[in-house]
């Protein structure tokens, strides 16, 4: 697999031998740090009890516990009562009837992955969406103040999220943003808008600006030159940003435990505090995580190219 | 690459749609539901069940929002204070009252309870002051008391009941080996517990409470302080502290429970509360376990430990009787659009029968009703431990500023008894300073 | 002037050969023509009027959105939160009268003994996350960039913790923590022999600290080798020809050409990582509550106590400042700092 820069090396080449112990570091690096989620998705295919197990059970019968435990809220009941009850409905119900619970209704875990997509998406839309345009214009335009206002944006991440957090509660709470969807689109969007206009910045100053001057003598008004000439260059630098602002969106978790709660609340508030009967329920707090897991693996690996470049350029050339 | 550039500006425009369409979705769909928030525990699960009575003699439907007890407060406080309208009952923890009273986050029940006869004295006298009034003992209510707590003891009764333990027991301490009745027996026990091998398993002597983050090393210390002297001020002189905080008594008793920590619990309960305790308790670790008597009636029915393995005892004594309050009321919130409703539900809630009922599927009623009830003592081994405790429970500060004070004692406590700073009677007088200064701030004291 | 000095006078402002192939894929006139036509072309910075909106016009329209945003989410809350930082408000009780104390809180704050622990606490988090993250993420950045078979892949396996919530990683690190059934303890246990009951890594006030760099280290490692990565990844090959004419010995081409040409790379890691931890908050609540006592309290864990558990909104608005006017003053310098070691 490329990973997108075609930079191949000089004729000093490491050797074969340097390369297979260098490679051999790398692999066993990778085995080790992948031990810690392995075991987390592992768990969620165990039964309560075995998650708690000691010492920890390394091959167990694997159940659909977790999963069910993180979908359904559940009743204890006494067996005469379930008995009584008509057959079960569904895989779930079932393997909830052999516990002596019975299944009683659905968990949240379902409406909080929904508002993380409709958040974290919707908030790196937006501000990938007028970071590009603020970026194009700090990069052609003699903005007044220019390096000022590009070190004063990046500093507004400096805060951290408790201290912004602060007002913010307050000026929702006037204005009735608390725990909606709309005020946490904003917030993220505000949050992620320095970085994205840091970064598209130094993309867009890469592509020579002869490019778009030549499009406007050819008769194409800026707007039109940076429709169609430069924003499809910055594909590549779109794309890394996007990628890092959904990341921080999607994962973020202070702001959501302080500004949410029925309606507007993501996934990540929600999932360290699922609670099975006595402790927390490992397998359903892993097959959360692990579902939570996946969008973001998906996206990442399928734009993997343009993490890299993402990464420095732009940051780089300040 | 180019395919993308193309679908870009559909992209932005549909998400834009997508965005504004589902922001206008937060308006909610007006039908006859209220939603009621309480903790995450095994008495919201039966509340549930006994509700379905309420929707099926009222027509109104439930919604219910549980938060596990260590994110319970943050969450519930959280959203008091920017005026949610996510509940539209709250049963809140009994230390909320001063502040929602205060800021007018609860509705004021008095004349709600004179219009429909709901009378305060049909509820046991500690839960009224506990759970409903503020300021306390004045005929202010501000809530129903639903749940009748205090903080009770279980132990392994078939340990105890082994003949070699209780031939040992009593060649070392010259008694029989029984539920402690005094802390200095209940060390003895814990100690006689400690380390020990039952059934090819090494076991230890007693679960206490050190949770952190919460209130959870607060809500354990202080049944060991009632009882050897703790007072949180001068009984002729509201809010003076010195002398009643930091006394040789408070000193002995933190000393004590720091003891009891480290010489007699298992490894590695560093931030524990109540549901690692009952982890701990089921998986046969430990011999006594501090709890919640919410937890009781579960842990009774419980396949591992339950029915005649398990035992139940009041929290020992010394040169007082003492046991910390739990237990909560049900308020309506005053940000809520279906007032009436919630009203409604309280009403239904407070109804003899209805809280019959509520102590039979595993509530904890706190009329009087049940609880004077002549059957009541015999109705679970747990009955007649729970009806002494709250002969003597003491509740923590109410204040409106009760979470500093609950926050400062958890860092002070728990720095001492689990990080080893310090003093005992140090961090006592840390706790003073800190305590003065609170309340000199709210303008209660100089 | 020797061969390892003459790399880092490459301009950047111009596109290089490599990234000219990538750009020319995009179905234009080719490059070639575009840029003899563009050597005649205006400079920037003069309006040029041409159809439709003036650049002038442009300009503003494109810069607005993103400046009002900011506006309304930051600059407007940072200046009520100072207007605070000189009040006694509690959020908690917000119809209770507000009284201006001058710079009480700023006092109290500075003074508070707790709130240096903090900062401490805070400081050892910093200093070996940053150390312990750039040692291997650039030994790992080497190692891959050395090529071997199926780098790629393992890069992106590499990557993965990454892509985790912090909030949910702290939680299962506490599950992985725990003495008798977590995973750590036994792992541990099986390769040294140690008891796995003897030590507990949450709860105690010696290893607590390093249980949550170890966790931070796990989740960062690969992002600070991300960017060494493309730092390697960034020296022209001639420059090591160069060195293999003159004979010079791998080490010294390590030490006179790598290294210093990371460098920039590194230091733009360890700021991005610096700001990041210096916020560091709900990795560490989750995992330790701040706690044993408050062995693992860092300044962020504290300030939401004061602000949102305590609800002293002034005292928190005080420290909040105090906190973003450290970390902008430390990485100002640290910027030029780095544009300094850029410029060389």
């Amino acid at each position: 697999m490329r990973t997108g820069i075609s930079t191949a090396h000089s004729v000093v080449e490491p050797s074969a031998r340097t390369r297979w112990v260098a490679g051999a570091v790398v692999v066993a690096y990778a085995l080790l740090t992948m031990i810690p989620l392995v075991w987390i998705i592992l768990t969620g295919f165990k039964t309560p009890p075995d998650s708690i197990s000691y010492p920890p059970k390394i091959l167990f019968t694997p159940s659909p516990q977790g999963y069910c435990n993180l979908f359904t809220t559940r009743s204890r009941q006494t067996p005469e009562y379930i008995a009584a009850l008509p057959p079960a409905s569904d895989i779930c119900d079932k393997v909830a009837r052999d516990d002596n619970m019975v299944v009683a209704g659905r968990s949240n875990y379902i409406p909080r992955f929904v508002n993380s997509l409709i958040i974290a998406f919707g908030s790196t839309v937006l501000s990938v969406g007028i970071g590009v345009m603020a970026a194009y214009a700090f990069s052609r335009f003699d903005v007044p103040l220019k390096d000022d206002l590009l070190f004063f944006i990046l500093s507004t991440r400096m805060m951290p999220p408790i201290a912004v957090a602060i007002p913010i509660y307050l000026m929702y709470r006037e204005l009735g943003l608390s725990d909606t969807r709309l005020g946490m689109i904003l917030l993220y969007s505000a949050v992620n808008v320095s970085l994205a206009v840091w970064l598209l910045k130094g993309f867009i100053d890469e592509i020579p600006r002869e490019y778009e001057e030549a499009a406007m003598v050819d008769g194409y008004t800026r707007l039109q030159a940076f429709r169609k000439v430069v924003l499809p260059q910055a594909t590549t630098g779109i794309v890394a940003t996007s990628i890092f602002c959904l990341i921080f969106a999607w994962n973020e978790y202070a702001f959501a435990v302080l500004l949410t709660s029925g309606t507007a609340q993501t996934a990540p508030p929600f999932i360290p505090i699922i609670i099975g009967e006595g402790g927390q329920d490992w397998p359903a707090v892993a097959a959360g995580t692990t579902l939570f897991l996946i969008p973001i693996l998906v996206f990442t690996v399928l734009l993997r190219r343009h993490l890299l470049r993402g990464i420095t350029f732009g940051a780089v050339r300040k | 690459m180019k395919s993308m550039s193309k679908m870009l500006p559909g992209v932005i425009a549909l998400a834009a749609a997508t965005v504004l369409g589902l922001t206008g979705a937060d308006v909610r769909a007006q039908d006859k539901t209220i939603t009621l928030c309480w903790a995450a525990w095994d008495p919201a699960n039966a509340l549930v069940e006994l509700s379905k009575d309420f929707t099926t003699k009222t027509g109104v439907k439930m919604k219910f929002e549980f938060v596990p007890w260590t994110s319970f407060a943050d969450r519930m406080l959280n959203e008091l204070n920017s005026k949610g309208k996510l509940c539209d009952l709250i049963i809140g923890d009994s230390q909320w009252i001063g502040g929602a009273a205060e800021q007018g986050q609860y509705v004021k029940l008095n004349e709600f309870f004179d219009k429909e006869g709901i009378k305060m004295t049909d509820f046991a006298p500690a839960t009224v002051v506990g759970y409903a009034e503020w300021p306390k003992n004045t005929p202010n209510y501000w809530a129903l008391p639903a749940m009748a707590d205090a903080v009770g003891w279980t132990y392994r009764k078939d340990w105890f009941a082994k003949p070699e333990l209780q031939a040992e027991f009593k060649k070392k301490y010259n008694r029989d080996l029984a539920p402690p009745t005094t802390w200095a027996q209940f060390k003895e026990v814990a100690e006689f517990f400690q380390g020990r091998m039952i059934d090819g398993k090494k076991v230890y002597g007693a679960y206490l409470f050190t949770e952190r983050g919460s209130e959870g090393i607060t809500m354990g210390v202080t049944n060991v302080l009632y009882p050897m002297g703790f007072k949180y001020e001068d009984p002729k002189k509201p809010y003076a502290m010195d002398g009643f905080v930091n006394s040789p008594d408070a000193v002995r008793g933190l000393e004590f429970y720091k003891a009891l920590y480290k010489g007699s619990t298992p490894p590695g309960l560093t931030n524990a509360y109540m549901t690692e305790g009952l982890d701990a308790f089921k998986s046969g670790q430990v011999a006594m376990m501090m709890n919640w008597f919410a937890f009781f009636p579960g842990l009774y029915k419980d396949p591992n430990v339950g029915g005649d393995k398990i035992g139940f005892f009041v929290n020992p004594s010394d040169k007082a009787k003492g046991v910390q309050l739990g237990g909560q009321g049900i308020s309506v919130v005053s940000y809520s659009p279906n007032r009436n409703e919630a009203l409604q539900y309280i009403k239904w809630f407070a109804n003899p029968e209805v809280q019959k009922k509520w102590q039979a599927i595993g509530g904890s009623s706190a009329a009087k009703a049940v609880l004077n009830d002549p059957a009541y003592p015999k109705s679970s081994p747990f009955a007649q431990p729970f009806l002494d405790s709250m002969d003597m429970v003491v509740d923590f500060w109410a204040e409106p500023s009760y979470a500093q004070l609950l926050l400062s004692m958890q860092k002070r406590v728990h720095d001492y008894v689990v990080a080893d700073k310090g003093t005992a009677k140090e961090a006592l007088d840390a706790l003073v300073v800190d305590w003065k200064k609170v309340f000199k701030d709210d303008g209660k004291a100089k | 002037m020797h061969w390892w000095s003459t790399g880092r006078r490459s301009s950047r402002t111009t596109a290089r050969p490599s990234d000219g192939q990538a750009q020319a894929n995009h179905g234009m006139s080719s490059p070639a023509a575009l840029v003899a036509r563009a050597a005649q072309a205006t400079p920037a910075g003069v309006a040029v009027r041409m159809r439709g909106l003036s650049d002038r016009a442009i300009a503003w329209l494109f810069v607005a959105p993103t400046m009002l945003l900011l506006l309304a989410i930051n600059i407007f809350p940072l200046i009520w939160t100072i207007k605070l930082s000189f009040t006694n408000y509690r959020a908690n009780r917000p119809n209770a009268a507000v009284v201006d104390v001058g710079i009480d809180n700023y006092v109290s704050v500075l003074t508070d003994p707790d709130i240096w622990l903090a900062m401490q606490a805070t400081a050892h988090f910093l200093f070996w996350t940053i150390l312990l993250q750039v040692l291997i993420g650039f030994a790992l950045a080497y190692l891959i960039d050395r090529k071997f078979r199926g780098h790629g892949f393992w890069t992106t396996m590499i990557l993965i913790p990454m892509m985790l919530s912090p909030a949910v990683v702290g939680n299962f690190w506490a599950f992985l923590y725990q003495p008798q059934t977590g995973l750590f303890n036994y792992a541990v246990s099986f390769l040294s022999g140690i008891p796995a009951s003897s030590f507990e890594m949450i709860g105690s006030v010696k290893l607590a600290p390093w249980a949550i760099i170890i966790v931070d280290t796990w989740m960062w490692t690969p992002y600070v080798m991300l960017i060494c990565l493309a730092g390697l990844r960034s020296i022209p090959d001639y420059i090591y020809e160069a060195a293999e004419v003159d004979r010079a010995s791998k080490w010294r081409q390590f030490w006179s050409i790598t290294l210093p040409m990371v460098l920039p790379f590194i230091m733009l890691a360890v700021l991005f990582r610096g700001i990041e931890n210096f916020k560091m908050f709900d990795m560490v609540n989750l995992l330790t509550s701040g706690g044993p006592g408050s062995a693992t309290e860092l300044a962020s864990i504290t300030l939401k106590r004061e602000a949102f558990e305590k609800w002293r909104t002034g005292y928190s608005s005080a420290f909040a400042i105090i906190l973003f006017v450290a970390v902008f003053g430390l990485a100002n310098i640290y910027v030029k700092a780095l544009n300094h070691v850029k410029n060389r």
